[in-house]
């Protein structure tokens, strides 16, 4: 019986490993192919941001197109680009002429710093605020609570980076207004990238909290003569912890979109800023990076959900 | 004295008052910081760069020559003296026997003579240099302090092309490196600072060479910089750079936006301007166009522009153009009678054309509209100005902004009727390399015009006066003939905070940080 279980355990989870290869597989090649569609020649864009716009000498262009390989067919460009990601070697930049794996090294700290700060941030935000809306009398306040996660995503990012940093730089030099150097000028992105995260975790949270403590489970232990403190910590915010291991590949993905405008704003070096300039200037060697490990991440984080659930809920996995 | 009085007079400094209160002396120490909007992306100043990357360079490299910025002469740097034949075509450079690289080696003739044909072997990737020294028969280095640059066609811009940083001198072992190493800084020049650090999207750092003896004979003092380094900040919002230089987070702001200039005057911090030479900001026609091909609707819309009315939303430090050329290009003269605003001449134009006027206010012929696209990538407030002015005239104008890459791709394939743009230099000879369909022949012109033969002897003449006269013939033909029409000067404007002195602009209004120094 344990074998047999061992073996459809494991069969599930080779399923699941090939479906994430699909899914990198598919982002590569969409990736690819939208790149190519874009118009304007990424070598051209190279060279006219010397001046403005003015065309080299095609017969020079034309030299440095083979030199990138990008003036072999179609197919043919796929077919090594390909095989070469699956060596993970992404070749170089066309603006920088860097190794795009180099520069994903450098800019991955920064971002990762400011996601995991901000998301630390929102967590704590975001649960105390769902929490607190829980316990708050029906009313005014309960209402006014409520509003705050949809005033939360419907902010602009941008707007609140500049607010903040117009008040807390600019006005009161308590930190920098750019750079990624120590947890000082951290402090204003990851502020300003946690509020929309925190807004969602503070959705999912109050769902979570007002489904589970209509459940007769619930109703039961309160009976018991259980306090609302215990009743919150023990029985209710396990259920908030699962449903956010669910939206975790999701709050990730939300993470890193929000890096684009601010590490813009905070003039910060990083993942968001990286794609892109490197979308603008058709960089297609470090977009395919990019996108490749944004998918990476999202495919792990939702590939640990799978495994960790049977583990959080004893329910799921029977 | 001249020389000070002449760069005081070069530079705009309307919120400092006058050189005239003895203050305090320059003095040596300090890292300012300055605040960039865009990443340089390659640091090597020969090698196709944005003008972060070419403010960075000038200061890393010298030239054989430096001009004046505010005569256009050329004046002495590496090379002390010169000499030109007389038919334009050889240039011989008596070098300073003082100059050495940042790794080791001297400034000589060998030296000069690699980098030269190294710019050549770059090709595209040196779009600007390989430009300069177009046509390059032979380099001759009789000794090791003379070198002889022969071309095989007249080419008198050569000589203004010497004081470019994108001919800026790089040692031979930094020649012989990949592109791509030397964009990333891996780079030895002769310059007054030398590269840190560069990490691409947030900074460069440049320190001092404490060895530094020979500055252009327009520094206004010897020996090594002042400062102990520049911090160049990648910052790309204006707002954050304006913030930023308000609260003193950094020193300068080398790119200040129209809307940004109002609450720096209003705090009293110092702004620089000046006009880039060179060509102005001007529509392009593409004469391969079947529509834009027709004179009439080219001069049409150039008459029918009110450049003074554009003044209302400039910047207080641009202006409208007066020329093909900026006002700061050398040998510029005034076209301005040219350019005024001629609504009868305009309507009489696309009358005898047969464009009549149309039901909605908008010409037509044959049942077509008179409807141009114009294609741009930057933002232009003052274009839609432009478009309101054109359509009294009956000429409806399709305001297209793009990206850059779509931009590029419609230069390729030439599938464009108007485009926006504009290009730096400080020697007439843009004109040619732009319009002459021997040169890039921006307007796509199929055969060569009495214009082309005015620009390309222009690149012959020897005499200033008679150079100025031909460079001034061709720029009426160009504007008469509707093969471009000039809108608005390109202005560098740079903030400072008040700690920040002599720093200035050189000839094509990029900056030079020599002289710089920060008061404590």
């Amino acid at each position: 019986m344990l074998r047999r279980e061992m073996v459809r355990r494991a069969g599930a989870l080779a399923v699941r490993l090939a479906q994430s290869v699909a899914v990198l597989w598919a982002a590569f090649t969409v990736v690819f192919l939208i790149l190519h569609v874009l118009p304007g020649d990424p070598v051209s864009i190279m060279l006219s941001q010397s001046e403005d716009g003015l065309s080299a000498d095609p017969a020079q262009v034309a030299a440095l197109r083979a030199r990138y390989g990008l003036d072999r067919p179609l197919p043919v460009q796929y077919g090594i680009a390909l095989y070469r990601a699956l060596h993970l070697d992404f070749g170089q930049s066309i603006q920088t002429g860097q190794p795009v794996l180099a520069t994903l090294r450098d800019v991955l700290p920064g971002t990762a710093a400011l996601a995991s700060v901000a998301f630390a941030l929102a967590l704590l935000v975001g649960i105390a605020l769902a929490v607190a809306t829980h316990h708050a009398p029906e009313g005014a306040t309960k209402a006014a609570l409520a509003a705050l996660p949809a005033l939360g995503t419907a902010l602009p990012t941008f707007w609140v980076g500049l607010l903040l940093l117009q008040v807390f730089s600019f006005h009161w030099p308590l930190f920098p207004a750019m750079g990624n150097d120590g947890w000082r000028a951290l402090a204003l992105p990851a502020a300003t990238l946690a509020i929309p995260t925190s807004a969602r975790i503070a959705q999912i949270a109050g769902r979570t909290l007002a489904d589970a403590a209509a459940q007769p489970f619930a109703t039961a232990v309160a009976a018991r003569g259980v306090g609302r403190a215990r009743l919150m910590a023990v029985h209710l915010l396990p259920n908030v912890a699962i449903s956010l291991v669910t939206m975790s590949g999701l709050i990730a993905g939300n993470l890193l979109a929000g890096s684009v405008v601010t590490e813009t704003v905070f003039s910060r070096d990083g993942i968001g800023r990286l794609a892109q300039l490197a979308v603008q200037t058709k960089d297609i060697p470090v977009v395919e990076g990019v996108v490749l490990l944004a998918a990476s991440l999202f495919v792990a984080i939702n590939l640990a959900v799978d495994l960790l659930y049977p583990l959080l809920d004893p329910r799921i996995g029977k | 004295m001249l020389r000070h009085a002449c760069l005081a007079a070069a530079l705009l400094l309307p919120a400092t008052p006058g050189p005239a209160a003895p203050g305090p002396a320059p003095h040596e120490g300090g890292v300012l910081k300055a605040a960039l909007s865009d990443d340089p992306v390659c640091l090597d100043p020969q090698q196709a760069g944005n003008n972060s990357s070419l403010n960075v360079g000038r200061q890393i490299t010298d030239s054989l020559t430096d001009q004046r910025p505010d005569t256009g002469e050329i004046v002495p740097w590496i090379a002390t003296s010169w000499q030109v034949s007389a038919d334009r075509r050889s240039f011989t450079f008596h070098l300073g026997d003082h100059a050495t690289f940042s790794d080791g080696g001297p400034v000589d003739a060998a030296a000069v003579k690699a980098n030269f044909e190294g710019i050549l072997k770059l090709g595209a990737r040196a779009i600007l240099g390989a430009g300069y020294l177009a046509g390059l028969r032979d380099i001759r280095t009789p000794d090791s302090r003379t070198v002889t640059v022969t071309f095989d066609r007249p080419n008198a811009q050569f000589l203004q092309a010497s004081s470019t940083m994108s001919l800026g001198l790089l040692s031979p072992a930094t020649e012989v490196r990949s592109a791509e190493d030397r964009c990333q800084g891996r780079l030895a020049g002769s310059g007054p600072f030398v590269v840190a650090d560069f990490q691409h999207n947030r900074a460069v750092r440049l320190a001092r060479r404490a060895d530094y003896a020979w500055p252009s004979s327009l520094a206004r003092h010897p020996g090594p910089a002042w400062l102990d380094g520049i911090t160049y900040l990648v910052i790309p919002e204006s707002g954050v750079r304006t913030g930023s230089l308000l609260s003193g987070q950094i020193d300068a702001d080398l790119g200040v936006t129209a809307q940004d200039e109002t609450p720096l005057r209003a705090a009293g911090l110092p702004l620089l301007a000046r006009a880039n030479p060179g060509l102005v900001y001007s529509l392009f026609p593409n004469e391969a166009d079947p529509l834009l091909r027709e004179q009439a609707v080219r001069v049409a819309l150039d008459k029918a522009i009110d450049r003074a009315e554009l003044q209302a939303i400039l910047s207080r430090f641009e202006a409208p153009a007066t020329a093909v050329l900026a006002r700061t290009t050398p040998l510029y003269t005034s076209h301005a009678d040219l350019l005024a605003y001629d609504p009868a001449g305009s309507a009489r134009l696309l009358d005898q054309a047969g464009w009549r006027t149309g039901p909605d206010g908008i010409r037509q012929r044959d049942g077509r509209r008179l409807t141009i696209r114009l294609s741009y990538w930057q933002r232009v407030p003052y274009l839609e100005l432009v478009q309101q002015q054109a359509r009294l005239a009956g000429i409806d104008l399709l305001l297209d902004q793009q990206t850059i890459s779509q931009m590029t791709a419609q230069l390729e394939s030439r599938n464009f009727q108007l485009r926006f743009a504009n290009l730096t230099r400080a020697d007439p000879d843009i004109l040619r390399a732009v319009f002459s369909v021997h040169g890039r022949n921006a307007g796509n012109r199929a055969a060569a015009a009495p214009v082309d033969a005015l620009v390309d002897d222009s690149l012959a003449e020897a005499d200033p006066q008679r150079r100025r006269d031909l460079v001034s013939r061709a720029e009426a033909l160009l504007i008469g003939e509707g093969h471009v029409i000039p809108l608005v000067e390109l202005t560098t404007v740079i903030g400072t905070t008040k700690a920040v002195h002599d720093l200035s602009f050189e000839a094509s209004s990029r900056l030079q940080f020599h002289d710089a120094w920060l008061e404590r």
